[in-house]
């Protein structure tokens, strides 16, 4: 029986998480939920005390998805360009890899694949405590998991296709600052998107944070429209999609040439 | 098998109009150790590289264990062990999980990549270390521990790119002692080097490349034997020397000479009546030397630079 390249190339990146994971749980799990308590609880009682609810829900429920997913995506973004320029440039073990079976464009997969993983464990732990502060309404909150894994799929794909084709990392800060920070706080995160200016408010749909904030949303409250959530599932798989085109043959040209 | 493990012709490499492998030909038999001499920038990493199916052939045919790399890359890379020139492990993880890992990348059952990897640490000598983390060993031991990786899928050909380059001379002998056991075990070496003394220790048969191409081809006593005289005199001369008229006068000595910055190379067949010869003609030769022709005295006749530059 043989064990699929994916899957093999999944099994290193988990033994290095099974060595590593305290240092990591800190940003995965430990800074989320210190969110969740500071947003949720904290300003959640503000919030209430004012208007009372958010688009029908407390602010802790509302908070609660956007916090999760946005977790996910600053995680996916992260481990997507660091760790993949150092695997082909600084420390350069994906060129041992590369020399094995595996092709360049599984080691690209096994990356995508393992990252929605480490992304679904966090967000795992992150939905337990949401739910023991009484932020996860319905039972269908479980599902809030996968779809964190999905978005962070959804950014993981593109940003590791990128990074892979750079000689330096200088590119990376200005990602975050100028990606992935306002799409952290503009996409349905801490309030709706109701509340940007109008003309601001059709941009939310190009954001795949949104997308996936909305589908975690749908899950743990319970309120969904199927045909929202098909359309929040299908634009974040067109992203995973058209990250792996990308990536196959970034990460080919830059291990094999 | 019937026929040489590795077969090129006219073996291409091009990275856009900058051409690193220009048309070679070479043919590599099972369980020879053959070597790949020049100086960096020859095009040896780019061969290796094309070898180990990480990197397309621009023109010309290659065939590696009867396959092409071209279509059978993955089946290729299963049978082949790679050291490459910069070591490439997992750094953060310990000795033994890098061996695991790798061995997961060639689909192997965990219990038997643990029973080869027990014999690997102990082959490479490193069974004490096998729980420590890889940052802090020196660089011998992680060139070791790169080579018990590299063989952790039983390859039939070990492709090794500038092996011991930036080691010490008692790393060196070890790597050098490992590789002579796995070459009498069967296990055919494939191995660049800009070092003379390398090619000359471990390798069977060698090219030497230059610029590109392949400029000589044999075993290292019948390159020298073909190319070079049996010994040479190496004249050093005194700072304040009229160089250029004391070249002119020791050539009448050598069958050839070459003149570089610091001294002058005398080739002849018998060393010690040509040093004789020059040390009581009274040329101002500050130090005369006889030794015999090596592998960078037919690097320097073929192309008429030192293979350390």
């Amino acid at each position: 029986m043989s064990t699929p390249a994916l899957v093999r190339v999944v099994e290193r990146e988990a033994r290095v998480y099974a060595r590593l994971w305290r240092g990591l749980a800190f940003s995965t799990f430990v800074q989320p939920a210190l969110y969740l308590g500071a947003m949720g609880i904290g300003l959640g009682g503000l919030v209430k005390a004012h208007s009372g609810s958010v688009d029908g829900l407390t602010y802790l429920d509302f908070v609660a998805p956007g916090l999760l997913v946005a977790s996910a995506m600053q995680l996916a973004a992260s481990e997507s360009m660091w760790p993949v320029l150092g695997g082909a440039k600084w420390m350069r073990q994906f060129h041992g890899v590369v020399a094995t079976p595996i092709r360049p464009g599984e080691l690209y997969g096994g990356f995508v694949l393992w990252t929605a993983i480490h992304a679904m464990l966090g967000s795992a732990a992150f939905v337990l405590v949401a739910a023991l502060l009484g932020a996860v309404p319905s039972a269908w909150g479980i599902l809030a998991i996968p779809a964190a894994a999905l978005c962070a799929a959804a950014f993981c794909g593109p940003i590791a296709a990128f990074s892979i084709t750079q000689e330096s990392d200088v590119s990376f800060p200005m990602i975050m600052r100028l990606g992935v920070l306002p799409l952290f706080l503009f996409s349905g995160t801490f309030f709706p998107i109701s509340q940007l200016p109008s003309g601001l408010r059709p941009l939310a749909v190009f954001s795949p944070l949104w997308h996936g904030v909305e589908l975690a949303r749908a899950a743990t409250t319970g309120h969904f429209d199927v045909a929202a959530v098909v359309t929040h599932v299908a634009v974040l798989v067109a992203c995973v999609a058209a990250g792996a085109f990308a990536g196959v043959r970034t990460f080919t040209k830059r291990l094999s040439s | 098998m019937a026929g040489p493990m590795i077969e090129a012709h006219a073996l291409t490499k091009r990275f856009g109009s900058f051409v690193a492998v220009d048309g070679i030909d070479f043919a590599i038999e099972p369980g020879e150790a053959f070597g790949f001499l020049g100086p960096n920038g020859a095009g040896k990493t780019s061969t290796m590289r094309m070898i180990g199916c990480v990197s397309p052939r621009s023109g010309g045919e290659l065939s590696v264990l009867g396959l092409d790399p071209a279509h059978d890359g993955p089946q290729i890379r299963a049978r082949l062990g790679v050291v490459p020139q910069e070591d490439n492990l997992d750094t953060e993880l310990t000795v033994w999980d890098n061996l695991m890992i790798y061995g997961r990348y060639f689909d192997l059952p965990r219990r038997e990549i643990r029973e080869r990897a027990a014999e690997l640490l102990e082959f490479v000598q490193l069974s004490d270390r096998r729980d420590s983390r890889v940052d802090p060993l020196s660089g011998g031991m992680k060139r070791r521990l790169t080579i018990a990786r590299s063989l952790i899928n039983r390859p039939e050909v070990l492709l090794l790119d500038e092996p011991t380059t930036g080691l010490d001379p008692q790393a060196r002998h070890l790597l050098w002692d490992r590789l002579y056991q796995l070459k009498r075990s069967g296990v055919t070496l494939v191995l660049t080097t800009h070092y003379m003394d390398e090619a000359e220790q471990l390798c069977d048969r060698l090219v030497i490349m230059d610029n590109a191409r392949i400029v000589a081809e044999g075993s290292p006593r019948q390159l020298i034997a073909d190319n070079v005289t049996r010994e040479v005199v190496e004249v050093r001369l005194g700072i304040d020397a009229d160089t250029a008229a004391e070249v002119a006068a020791l050539k009448q000595y050598g069958d050839r000479i070459e003149a570089l910055a610091d001294r002058v190379l005398v080739y002849t067949d018998d060393g010690d009546a040509t040093a004789g010869a020059v040390t009581s003609d009274g040329i101002g030769a500050v130090s005369v030397l006889v030794r015999r022709a090596s592998l960078e005295d037919v690097f320097l006749i073929l192309t008429g630079r030192s293979l350390e530059d």
